[in-house]
This record gives structure tokens, sequence and C-alpha cells, in this order.
């Protein structure tokens, strides 16, 4: 035995410094994002400040608790357009991220990918009601466009990830480059790629119904009247057939049916709009070029100083405080996003939801009823859109960014406490490990953290693009601004706001994606 | 049948017993007695059933029982000293338990030190075992079950994956620290040197019982491919 031995303290603060601690990375980081959103929490308003939360509450309850269909054409019509939406905007999406994946390996498809994908549908939507109107192309493009930049993400990195084997076996050729592909890379990705775009397309019948939000005639819509009119009952009606619609989806959506709700949608609302192209070519080439530079001669001093000036004026008075505002928020939502995820973990783990007895390898029975309704909460919170929720809470607590805070965290807690309580069925726990809270610390965090980060920077992203979004509801995020200036018909503001929060979104993906490469933290996702 | 007789009640009982291993019956008419104090090794091929006797028996009394598995079974990126503290939670507070994860309390520290220095892993207190050797990995298994104070060890293989000279001296310190030991072993040498008494497993029936003095390392042989 070394009688170098170091003393408890000098050993326990080296192991903090030194790389035999696998904990201390993690552990650094997450006080880092825990300290951070503690101060950011100082920086912003999260007071309730209407008069009386909780009569509005019980009014919101008692409405659903009573539901009650005003018209049922409008409510079955509404749900028709909500599914015909999401399923032509993924048809789109998968097609087109199907072929910008073939060439993900090129720096500059990335590119276009990852700015595709970081504008917010609800920005897409706002951006082609100014030259299509309230049409259906507008609803189909504003969820097939980012789609397409996520699905193109995820189908290349599956192609990366593949076994390399069969490739490498095929006689090499260069000649049929494609063919190679469709016989040695696709097959082995198909599976993964299936699943995927059927979940993705469980998230665009949510991002459809919020588009109704901004006007076209989906459930968000009618959500919208009614729950800003007070009449929770019919609101309540839209609410359970949104939950309804994706609740059921595994009963109904079989693959072999696809073609057959394929014709349907597209026979039902065919993408079309009346494009006035004097009017487009007036958008493109006028209304959204910055003011100071329309009809000017550029390269003249003049052009330049107003430029200058028009740019500072809006920095100081929008991009700024939106960006400011956009990324406090953010970083409040993350960490609360991964507290509630942690805490909610245990709904779906056969850990903790199981019959209590560990089976002969230490591993537990896995089905019981208690996982069930545990999981079935999850998968319910996860169902709600957080813009949804964001704007019932801020009916109930008014305006201030904890509405906000509480709808990301719920919603994307969700999600994550869904995946890693899963995770916990891999685990071989040893037949004397300990139970309840001290299992949960001792055993099942320390082995989940690492996942927890990864999926949590994975969300990162889209916490942060539903943050800016959410100021549509008036919360001074990026999107309040961006709202603001759709409304008083300041496209070029517009423009250069959206591009602001693309780029904010942009550079977070990128800080995530190098954070969970320097704490090796497994980069493919799973389904988010 | 029962050589040991010297002690009045045993510790461990079967008589004409079933065990079964995931719903398949791998023992039938299992009859065995273990007294108190005795060191017994269960020896036979992989599926002979071991370590279905070995689970029987914690379930006997499974409060005065360490247990020690084959897959040392830890958290990975938890250090050394919370891997082997970890079988001392039932007997502090969750309170107590909680502050240790975040910060080695002194007290679990005097407890879990002496016993990672009679292990040889004091250097490595406070690495996340994921940078362990496999034979570290299983040393700090051995700590698990020492710091449970228990008088009985039952182990599965618990020196596997270390070489005999090391697997040597963690026999006897796991013999030190427990009145009676019960351990499932391949190595014969090992077995006859650490143990008191031999059980021989073969296709679900015990084939041989006797004590280690009285036996010869070739006498076992044939418990080993023999068919």
């Amino acid at each position: 035995m070394a009688l170098s031995s170091p003393t408890p303290k000098s050993a326990n603060s080296s192991a903090a410094s030194s790389n035999n601690s696998s904990a201390s990375a993690l552990r650094n980081i997450s006080f880092w994002f825990a300290v951070s959103a503690l101060i950011c929490l100082l920086l912003v308003d999260i007071d309730i400040s209407t008069a009386d939360p909780w009569a509005e509450l019980s009014l919101m309850t008692a409405g659903a608790l009573s539901p009650s269909v005003w018209s049922w054409p409008t409510l079955l019509s509404s749900l028709a357009n909500t599914f015909a939406f999401a399923l032509q905007g993924v048809t789109l999406a998968a097609i087109a991220g199907f072929t910008l994946a073939l060439g993900y390996r090129f720096t500059l498809v990335r590119a276009f990918c990852a700015f595709i994908r970081s504008i917010h549908e609800l920005f897409w939507a706002l951006l082609f009601m100014q030259v299509a109107g309230l049409s259906s192309l507008t609803g189909l493009l504003a969820i097939a466009i980012p789609y397409a930049g996520t699905l193109a993400k995820i189908y290349g990195e599956l192609f990366e990830e593949v076994d390399s084997a069969p490739a490498n076996n095929l006689p090499p050729s260069n000649r049929r480059p494609l063919s190679h592909f469709f016989y040695s890379v696709l097959p082995l990705a198909w599976r993964s790629m299936a699943t995927y775009t059927s979940y993705r397309f469980e998230c665009a019948i949510r991002s459809s119904a919020i588009l109704g939000f901004v006007g076209l005639p989906t459930l968000g819509f009618h959500l919208e009247t009614a729950l800003s009119d007070g009449h929770y009952s019919e609101a309540a009606a839209f609410f359970y057939a949104l939950l309804l619609l994706i609740g059921t989806l595994r009963l109904w959506l079989h693959k072999r049916l696809l073609p057959i709700y394929l014709v349907a949608v597209f026979y039902y609302l065919p993408p079309q709009a009346t494009i006035s192209w004097q009017l487009l070519v007036r958008f493109v080439t006028e209304d959204i070029v910055p003011g100071p530079l329309r009809g000017q001669v550029l390269l003249s001093s003049e052009t330049f100083n107003n430029l200058s000036q028009w740019f500072n004026a809006l920095w100081q008075q929008q991009i700024w405080p939106g960006l400011v505002n956009t990324v406090l928020l953010g970083q409040i939502s993350l960490v609360f996003t991964g507290l509630l995820a942690l805490a909610l973990l245990p709904l779906n783990s056969p850990l903790f939801m199981g019959h209590g007895r560990f089976m002969d390898h230490g591993r537990f029975i896995s089905h019981s009823w208690k996982r069930g309704i545990g999981d079935s909460i999850l998968v319910l919170l996860r169902t709600l859109p957080e813009y949804l929720l964001a704007f019932i809470g801020l009916l109930i607590l008014g305006p201030s960014m904890l509405p906000a805070i509480l709808a990301l965290g719920i919603h994307n807690g969700a999600i994550i406490g869904h995946l890693l309580g899963r995770y916990t069925e891999e685990f071989n726990l040893r037949a004397d490990a300990s139970r309840g809270i001290t299992l949960y610390f001792y055993e099942v965090l320390p082995r989940i953290y690492r996942q927890f980060l990864a999926f949590l920077f994975y969300r990162w992203e889209v916490i942060l693009r539903e943050t800016a979004i959410l100021g549509i509801l008036g919360i001074a995020t990026l999107g309040f601004y961006i709202d603001s200036a759709f409304e008083t018909f300041r496209f070029d503001v517009a423009l250069l706001l959206i591009l602001v929060s693309a780029a904010l979104n942009i550079s977070v993906d990128q800080f995530a994606r190098y954070l969970r490469q320097r704490l090796q933290l497994k980069t493919v996702p799973e389904s988010l | 049948m029962n050589q040991s007789t010297s002690q009045p009640a045993p510790l461990f009982q079967f008589s004409d017993q079933r065990l079964q291993y995931q719903g398949r019956t791998v023992l039938d008419n299992l009859s065995l007695n273990i007294a108190r104090g005795e060191r017994v090794a269960l020896i036979g091929e992989s599926g002979a059933g071991k370590s279905t006797v070995l689970k029987a028996l914690r379930e006997q009394c499974p409060d005065q029982v360490a247990w020690c598995p084959q897959q040392p079974g830890l958290v990975p990126i938890l250090s050394t000293f919370h891997n082997i503290y970890m079988g001392a939670l039932d007997s502090h507070s969750l309170a107590y338990n909680l502050i240790n994860l975040i910060k080695p309390l002194p007290g679990a520290l005097n407890i879990v030190q002496p016993i990672a220095k009679q292990l040889g892993l004091e250097q490595q207190l406070f690495s996340s075992t994921d940078k362990l050797s496999g034979g570290q990995q299983q040393r700090t298994s051995i700590g698990r079950a020492l710091i449970q104070q228990r008088p009985i060890f039952i182990g599965d293989e618990p020196v596997a994956n270390v070489d005999e000279y090391q697997g040597e001296v963690l026999l006897q310190l796991i013999c030190q620290g427990h009145e009676t030991v019960v351990l499932a072993l391949h190595d014969i040498a090992q077995a006859l040197s650490t143990c008191t008494r031999i059980i021989g497993l073969q296709d679900g029936a015990i084939v041989l019982d006797a004590l280690s003095e009285e036996l010869q390392a070739s006498d076992l042989a044939g418990l080993y491919g023999a068919s």
C-alpha cells in the first residue's frame, strides 16, 4: 500500500480537477447552468399580475369539465384542416429533407438546412401570409420548410451513422454512387427514419394547430377565439379534439392506409393561393428591403449613413432588448425543463412504477398498470403545445415571463422525462440495490445523467425557437417585435428580426453541439 | 449427510426443495444444510445451478447477507468511494446519504477509507468506477459487501477478474470479515485453500459434498467437462 496516500480533503479537491472523475465535468456544467438560470431569474419579471388567478383557473376548470360543441361542422372542418396541413407538410418535408440529406456532407447544404429550420413555422407563416394570404399554400409551406431542414439533418446523421461494412463490401466503383447508397445505406437507416418521421408528424399536428393562432383555419384559430372570449366550454371541445387527434394516431394512421390519407388530404385541401405577382415582386424588391435603401443609390455615403442610423435605432429599441429577453427566458426555461424532466422521469420508469420486485437478472418486470398511468400523464403533458399552454397561462397569471417558463418547462420536461424513464428499462441493477429516493439518487441519477444532458442540449435549440415565438403572445422576446413589425407593415424590420432570431438559434445549436462533443455525450438523437 | 454437525441449528436449510430460474426448474429435490461458521465453495460448470442456489440462500436470510454478484453492477460515473459506501445506505438517514453524494462526509470517509486501503483502492478512491480496470471494479464490489458488516458473505465468482495471488488475498479478506462464507468458484485450488467445505453441482443436483481437507484437486476435476 502506498505511503503517499493523499488525505481525504486533497484527494477530493484534486478529483474535481483531474480526469479520473467522469462526474466532475458533468457536475460543473450543471452547476454553471443552474447559476446562470438563477441570475436570469433575478433579471426578469415573473410576477403574477392578475388580481385573482384562482378565479380564472376555476372558470377554466369548470369549462374543461363541461365541454360544449358550438358547431360540429366548424369543429370537424378545423380538425380536418389541422390534419391536412400536418400530413401535407410532413410529406413534402420528408421528400425535400431526403433529397437534402443526400448532400448532407456538403457544408453549404448543412448550413442551408440549419438556416431554414432555425426559423419557426409561425414566422414562416407570417412571411408567406404577406404574399399568399391566409391560404392553404401558406399553411403547407410554413410546416414543410422548417420540417425539411430538421428531417434533412436527422436523415443525414442517420446515413452517416449506419454500419459502413455493407457499403465497403460492394465492388469499388464510383459510377453509380446513388445505386450504392440505395442498396447499402438506405435499407439500414430506413427503420430509424420511419420512426423519427412519424414522431415529427405528431409535432406537425401541434404546429398545424398553432398556425391557427395567426389566422389559418385550424384548431388553434377557434381555440384562440374561444379562450380570449372566455368561452371555456367551447375551448375545451376544441382542446379535447386536438388531444384525441394526437392520442389516437396510432390506432388509425397505418402505413398501408397512408396513400389513401394522402390522396384524401390533397383532394380535401389542395395547396393553392391567389398570388398577385405584382404584390410578390413588390414584397421581394421593396417591402423587405431595409427602408433607407429603397430606391436609393447604393454605395453613396448618405445612404450608408441613413442605413446605419436605421440599424442603430433598431438595435437599441428592438434587437438588443429582444435578444436579451429571449436568451434570459430561454435559459430559465431550459434549466426548469431539466429539473422537471428529472422529477417526472420516475413516472415512466419500471424502477419506480413497477411491481417493486426484482427479477432474477435484477431487471424489473416492465409492464405494470402504475407505469401505464404514469406515462400517460407524461404523454398528455407532451401533447399540449407549449404555445397553447403559454396562452392559457397568460390568461390565468397575467402578462409576465412566468407563463412562458411554465409552458416551456412542462412540455419539454415531459418529453425528456418520458425518454429518460424508458432509458431506465435497460439498467441491470444488483439484487441488493436500494429503494425509493436513495435508489433514485445513487443508482438512477448518475446512470442517466449523461443521457439527460444529451437530451437537454438537443432540446436547447427547440426551446429557444419557442421562446422567440412566445413573443407573439406579448412577452417581450424577439417574436414580440417581429409580430409588431408585421402588424405595422414594416416588413424590412420583420425580416431583419427574423434573421437575428435565426442567427441566435444557429449559434445556440452550434454551442450545444460543441458541449455535447466536449462532454462526450451521445450525438445522435433517438426521438427528439 | 451434513458433515459439520458441530453447530446445533443450521443457518440455511433446504429439504427436498425445488429451485427455479426464470420459471424453469434448475434444481429438483435440493436438500442442504449450512451451519454458522462454515466456509462453503460451490463448484460446477456454468449452468449447473450455482447462481440459483446462491439466490435461494440470500432469500433465506436477506438481512444477514452481504451479496457480491458476478457482475459488479457499479454506477459508472460515481467514484469508488460512493460505490463502496452504497453498501451502507440503509444504515444512514436519507439526508446524510444525499449530502454525502454531493460532498463526501468525514464520517463516511472514515468508514470507507480503511476498506479501500485493505482492497488496495486508496489511490482510486475518488476515481469514477468507469475509469477502473476490471479487477479494480471487482474489488470495489467486494468493498461494497465488506462495508455492510454482515455475518454472512455470499459471492458469485467474487474474484474471477483478478489474478491468482490477488484473488487469494481478497478471499482471505472476505473470510476474515465474515463468520459464514458461501462462494461460487471455478478455481478448484482457490476453493480448496479458502473453504472448509466443497459442494459440487452437476446438472441440477448435488454430486459431491465433502470437507475440503478430505479432498484432492483431482477429485474435483470430474465436475468440469467430464462428459
